[in-house]
C-alpha cells in the first residue's frame, strides 16, 4: 500500500456511489429498536421497486438524535426520518419517487444539529463502520501516511503539543505532554493502549465512536505509536459492548489486510499491531494502572503512581494510555493542522467535546460542541429543556467522579477549568439532566452506591469509607440521621478524597460534596433532631468536674 | 460537696465491675471522695438526678438497656463507656450476625434438656443488634479494655478526685 | 549509588538513592505507622496509614512506595495526618468483626497496637457486623475472615517468598476476601505447601495455627525478612 493505492481506493469508492443514499443507523441505540429490521426491509423495498442501481442503503453509525431512533437519513435531499419501523420501508422508498411519506421527520437545521461541530463524530452516521473503503473515502489513513513519510516522531509530538488537545477520559491531561514523555522514556519496547472501558452511568460516547467509526481510533493509535516509538497497541474494551468489539475486530482485520496495520505500514519501516482486550465488567479497570494490570491478565487493581505508565506501564515498559475520544481526534489534527484545531474552543481547552445527553431532557443523544459552549446552550437550546413543562434543576457531569451543577450556573462554559471550579469535572462526557422532581440526596446516594459496589477493595479509605458514606446517606434519605451524622459524612468525604489510592476513591465523594455545596438545604430538611445527644451535650462538659 | 458517682451494668458480664472492685485500697480513698449514688453494688432502685459521673458497663442489648441509658444521659453530666462492650459491642455483639429469633430458638429450645421454650413473661425484648452506647447517646469518655485494667480505672478516677479533667492518663487498649 | 539529602519532620537526613521514604524514616528513627507493609515482600501502598505530606506535592503519598528525592521536605505526623490515620483505623474496626477480647491474636495484634498508638479509643461509625465465616479445613491452620484487614501480606508471601501461589483475593470492595486456590476450602487446596509463611505474616488474628486460643497466637515476622535476606543477599543474620 502506497499513497496512490489509497487514493485509488478513495476514488473508486466515490465513483461507485449511487445517486441516492439511504443511511440507516446501525449503532446499538437504534439496533435496540430493530433498526436492523428496518435496514433489511429498506433493502427489500429498493429491490422490489427495481431501484438497485440508483439507491444505496448504507448501514451507518450513530446519527446522534438517539431518543428518536431508529433514524434513517436520505441523501442528497437531507431528510431525516425518525422512529422508523420496518413497515415504513416501502413508504420511504415511495417518497423517493415523489409520493408523500407520512413518517415523522426531524429538522436537520434545528439547534440540536446546527450547534454541533463534528471532529470526532465527523464520520459517525456517514461511513459504513464495517467497510474500510468507506473510511478511506473520507480521507481516512491519509494522515497516517503523511505522518510516516513527512514527519519525524519528534515533529508528530510537537504538533500534538501545539494543537493543545487534552485527554478526553476526564482528567484533561495535555496529550502532547504525555506523548512527549513516553517518547522520551528509554526502552526498546513500548506500548500504546486505548482505554475503551467507558463505565460512567449514562455515558455512551466512546461506544458510539467505536461502533460508528472504528478506523479513526485505529489511525489515531497508529499515529501515536509512531510518535512514541511503540509497535504494539491494545484496545481495552468492556465486554458489555459486543457490537463495538465486533466492529473493532472487523476494522483491525481489514486494516491488516490492506497493510495499514502490521509490518512496514505504507512501505515505511514502521510496524504496528493492535489487539483487543476485553474487560470483564469492573469499573475500576477504567483507571489506567488497573487497566494495565487487567491487560496483563492480573486482578484489576490500581497501584500507586509514580511510577507513571509513561515510564513504567504495561509489562514494565513505557506505555501511552489515551481514551477513545482522544485517539479519534488525532487523524483530523494531522490532516488539518495544529493551528486549525487550536483555533477551536477556549484558551485552555481546545477542540470539541462529545457529550452523551441523557436524563430529564427532550432531546437525548450524542452531541459534539466546541469547548466553551455554555451549558445553557447545550441543555436548553440543543437539548430542548426539560420535557412535560418541567424545569431543569441541575446538570450532572463526570459521572460518579463528577458533580451536579445547579441551574443558576447554567451559563458556565463547558471547559476543564470552569467545571472544576464548580466542584464537578469534565469527565468523559456523560451529561445527565435533572428536573425539579429530582431528590439530590438520592442522587448522591446513587453515585455513592455505585462507587461502593465498584471499589476494588485494595485501599481502606475507598473500600470501607464508601460503605460508611453510603450508610450515612441512606440514613439521611430515610430521615434517620442527625446533624452529627452529616458532620461525619463531610469529614469522611474529605478523608476519602485525600487518602484513597486511585482516582475512583479520590473522586468518589464528589457527587456528595457538590450536592452538599449547592443543595445543602435538601440534606438538612431530612435531618432528625437529636434530642438525646443534644440534650446530653448541653449539660455534659468534660471540664465541668475539673476545678484545676 | 462530694462527687456523685454512679456505675451501671447493661449487657455485659460484670467483668468491668470486677476490675473496678479490684482497685484495692484505692477504693478507700474513693469512698471518702465520692457518693456512690447508683450501682449494682448499692441498693438503690431508681437512677437519681444530678449525677456527676456514670460508668456504663456493657452493650445496649434490649429495650430496658436503652430506656435506662436515655435516663442516665438526661440525669448525668459525664458519661463514660466503661469497657469494650460499652465502647464497641464486643462480646455482646458477637450475636449480631445471627437473627434474634434463631438465636433464642437455638439456646432456649434446641439447647434445652427439657421443656424448651423461649422465655418472655416480664422480660425485656432483645434488640436486633447489641450495640455500643455511643450509637444512642453522647458519650464523653471511653475506657476500652476487656476489662479495663484496674490501673487505667484508677488513673482515670484519680484525675477526677484531684480536680483534673476526667480523662485517661494510661495507655489503653481494646481486649 | 548516590545519596540523597532530605528533611523529615524537620530533621535533615540522608538516604540511598532508590530508598523509599519509609526506609529513610525508619533508618533515621522516625516512626511511621504501617499495616500492609511487611519486610521481605514488595509494597503495595494499600492501607494508606503511612501517608505523608511532601512539600510541593498536593497529594498525600504513601511512604512505603514513594522514593526519596534530593531536597524533599516531608511531614509524617501533622494533625491532619494523625486525624486521617485514626479515621482509617476506625473504618477498619467498623468494617469486620474485630473482637479483641476473644481473638487469638489479642495482645500480639498489629491492628490492636495501631489503635492504641494512634489514640483511637472508640469508633464513631456504625459497626457493620457482617457475617463472615471461618475456614478450618486445613490440617494445621485456620482462616477467620472476621479478622481480616485485606492487607494482602499472605498473598504476597505465598506468591513471592514461597512461590506456591495458593492465596489470592476474590470479589471486590467490601466483599473482597482472601481465597485459597480456586476458591476451595484451604484443606483441599493442593498448591498449599503447609509452609506457614502466611500465618507468620498475618498482622491480625485472621490466620492462625490451629489449637491456639485467645491471645496465644504469637508470630515471628522477622523470619520472613531473614529468609529473603538469606536468599537474595546471602546474609544469614537473624535478629
Amino acid at each position: 500500500m502506497i499513497l496512490n493505492d489509497l487514493i485509488a481506493i478513495k476514488e473508486k469508492e466515490i465513483a461507485g456511489r449511487k445517486k441516492i443514499i439511504l443511511r440507516c443507523c446501525l449503532a446499538a441505540g437504534c439496533m435496540s429498536s430493530d433498526s436492523k429490521g428496518v435496514k433489511e426491509q429498506l433493502d427489500k423495498a429498493v429491490a422490489d421497486a427495481g431501484l438497485q442501481n440508483e439507491v444505496e442503503v448504507r448501514g451507518v453509525g450513530c446519527m446522534k438524535l438517539c431518543c428518536e431512533g431508529p433514524l434513517v437519513a436520505v441523501e442528497p435531499e437531507n431528510a431525516l426520518y425518525v422512529k422508523v419501523t420496518a413497515d415504513n420501508a416501502p413508504l420511504i422508498i415511495g417518497a423517493l419517487k415523489g409520493s408523500k411519506a407520512a413518517i415523522p421527520q426531524a429538522d436537520p437545521n434545528s439547534a440540536f444539529f446546527a450547534k454541533q461541530l463534528s471532529i470526532v463524530l465527523a464520520n459517525s452516521g456517514i461511513v459504513d463502520p464495517e467497510r474500510i473503503e468507506s473510511y478511506i473515502a473520507m480521507d481516512g489513513y491519509q494522515a497516517l501516511h503523511e505522518v510516516l513519510h513527512e514527519m519525524t516522531p519528534k515533529d508528530v509530538v510537537e504538533t500534538m503539543v501545539k494543537c493543545g488537545l487534552r485527554g478526553r477520559g476526564g482528567a484533561g491531561f495535555p496529550t502532547g505532554l504525555k506523548w512527549g514523555t513516553v517518547a522520551k522514556s528509554p526502552g526498546a519496547k513500548k506500548y500504546v493502549v486505548c482505554n475503551a472501558d467507558e463505565g460512567d452511568p449514562g455515558a455512551f460516547m466512546d461506544r458510539s465512536v467505536l461502533e460508528s467509526d472504528p478506523h479513526s481510533v485505529l489511525e489515531g493509535m497508529a499515529i501515536a505509536a509512531y510518535a512514541v516509538g511503540a509497535d504494539q497497541g491494545f484496545i481495552y474494551v468492556r465486554a458489555e459492548y459486543p457490537l463495538a468489539i465486533a466492529r473493532l475486530q472487523i476494522a483491525i482485520k481489514q486494516a491488516k489486510t490492506m497493510s495499514l496495520l502490521g509490518s512496514g505500514i505504507f512501505e515505511s519501516p514502521f510496524n504496528f499491531n493492535v489487539d483487543l482486550r476485553i474487560g470483564a465488567g469492573a469499573f475500576v479497570c477504567g483507571e489506567e494502572t488497573a487497566l494495565m494490570m487487567s491487560v496483563e491478565g492480573k486482578r484489576g487493581t490500581p497501584r500507586p503512581r509514580p511510577p507513571f505508565p509513561a515510564e513504567s506501564g504495561l509489562f514494565g515498559c513505557p506505555t501511552l494510555l489515551n481514551n477513545v475520544e482522544t485517539f479519534a481526534n488525532v487523524p483530523a489534527i494531522y490532516r488539518k493542522g495544529a493551528e486549525w484545531f487550536a483555533g477551536i474552543g477556549t484558551e485552555k481547552s481546545k477542540g470539541t467535546k462529545v457529550f452523551a445527553l441523557a436524563g430529564k431532557i427532550k432531546n437525548t443523544g450524542l452531541i459534539e460542541v466546541p469547548m466553551g459552549t455554555p451549558l445553557r446552550t447545550i441543555v436548553e437550546e440543543m437539548g430542548g429543556g426539560a420535557p412535560d413543562g418541567g424545569t431543569i434543576k441541575a446538570v450532572q457531569t463526570g459521572g460518579p467522579s463528577g458533580g451536579c451543577i445547579p441551574s443558576q450556573h447554567l451559563d458556565t462554559p463547558v471547559d476543564y477549568e470552569s467545571l472544576g471550579k464548580l466542584g464537578s469535572i469534565m469527565g468523559s462526557g456523560g451529561m445527565i439532566v435533572m428536573d425539579q422532581t429530582t431528590n439530590m440526596v438520592e442522587i448522591a446516594r446513587f453515585f455513592m452506591e455505585f462507587c461502593m459496589d465498584e471499589s476494588c477493595g485494595k485501599c481502606i479509605p475507598c473500600r470501607a469509607g464508601t460503605v460508611q458514606m453510603h450508610h450515612i446517606l441512606d440514613k439521611i434519605v430515610n430521615r434517620k440521621a442527625t446533624a452529627r451524622d452529616l458532620a461525619k459524612l463531610e469529614e469522611l468525604c474529605d478523608m476519602v478524597r485525600n487518602t484513597s489510592l486511585c482516582g475512583l476513591g479520590q473522586t468518589a465523594p464528589n457527587p456528595t460534596m457538590s450536592t452538599l455545596r449547592f443543595f445543602r438545604n435538601e440534606y438538612e430538611a431530612l435531618l432528625q433532631s437529636d434530642p438525646h445527644g443534644a440534650q446530653a451535650n448541653g449539660t455534659a462538659n468534660k471540664t465541668e468536674l475539673g476545678t484545676k | 460537696m462530694k462527687i456523685r458517682l454512679a456505675t451501671v451494668w447493661l449487657g455485659g458480664c460484670a467483668g468491668c465491675h470486677m476490675s473496678f472492685l479490684d482497685l484495692d485500697e484505692f477504693l478507700i480513698d474513693l469512698a471518702d471522695a465520692v457518693d456512690l449514688v447508683y450501682s449494682p453494688v448499692v441498693d438503690v432502685k431508681d437512677y437519681p438526678e444530678n449525677v456527676d459521673l456514670c460508668l456504663i458497663e456493657g452493650a445496649v442489648c434490649n429495650e430496658d438497656n436503652l430506656e435506662i441509658l436515655h435516663k442516665i444521659r438526661a440525669r448525668t453530666k459525664v458519661l463514660v463507656s466503661f469497657g469494650d462492650c460499652a465502647v464497641t459491642g464486643n462480646v455482646a455483639g458477637l450475636r449480631n450476625v445471627i437473627p434474634v429469633n434463631k438465636l433464642l430458638q437455638r439456646i432456649y429450645v434446641d439447647g434445652a434438656d427439657a421443656n424448651g421454650c423461649i422465655p418472655h413473661d416480664g422480660l425485656p425484648q432483645l434488640s436486633k443488634l447489641a450495640r455500643p452506647a455511643q450509637d444512642f447517646v453522647k458519650i464523653d469518655v471511653c475506657l476500652p479494655g476487656c476489662p479495663p485494667q484496674n490501673k487505667v480505672i484508677a488513673g482515670f478516677l484519680n484525675n477526677l478526685l484531684e480536680g483534673r479533667k476526667p480523662e485517661t492518663n494510661q495507655k489503653i487498649k481494646f481486649g | 549509588m548516590a545519596a540523597k539529602t532530605l528533611t523529615i519532620d524537620g530533621k535533615q537526613i540522608s538516604a540511598e538513592e532508590g530508598a523509599t521514604v519509609l526506609q529513610a524514616a525508619t533508618e533515621a528513627g522516625i516512626p511511621i505507622p504501617t499495616l500492609c507493609h511487611l519486610e521481605g515482600v514488595y509494597d503495595m501502598g494499600a492501607c494508606r496509614l503511612c501517608i505523608v505530606e511532601i512539600t510541593g506535592i498536593p497529594k498525600l503519598l504513601p511512604a512505603c512506595t514513594t522514593k526519596v528525592a534530593e531536597g524533599m521536605e516531608i511531614k509524617t505526623n501533622s494533625e491532619r495526618l494523625r486525624k486521617y490515620r485514626r479515621m482509617i483505623l476506625e473504618l477498619l474496626f467498623a468494617e469486620r468483626n474485630h473482637v479483641c477480647a476473644v481473638c487469638v491474636s489479642n495482645g500480639h495484634c498489629e491492628l490492636q497496637t495501631l489503635a492504641y498508638s494512634q489514640g483511637m479509643e472508640h469508633v464513631r461509625y456504625d459497626y457493620t457486623f457482617p457475617k463472615w465465616n471461618l475456614d478450618t479445613t486445613h490440617r494445621l491452620f485456620g482462616m477467620d475472615h472476621n479478622r481480616c484487614v485485606l492487607c494482602n501480606r499472605c498473598v504476597r508471601v505465598c506468591w513471592h517468598i514461597e512461590g506456591a501461589g495458593t492465596k489470592n483475593v476474590s470479589g471486590r470492595g467490601a466483599k473482597s476476601r482472601i481465597i485459597t486456590d480456586l476458591n476451595m476450602p484451604w484443606g483441599d487446596a493442593d498448591s498449599c505447601t503447609e509452609c506457614g509463611k502466611c500465618v507468620m505474616s498475618c498482622p491480625t488474628g485472621a490466620l492462625f495455627n490451629k489449637g491456639s486460643t485467645v491471645g496465644e497466637m504469637e508470630r515471628d515476622r522477622d523470619k520472613l525478612e531473614f529468609i529473603v535476606n538469606a536468599r537474595e543477599k546471602k546474609q544469614w543474620i537473624a535478629d
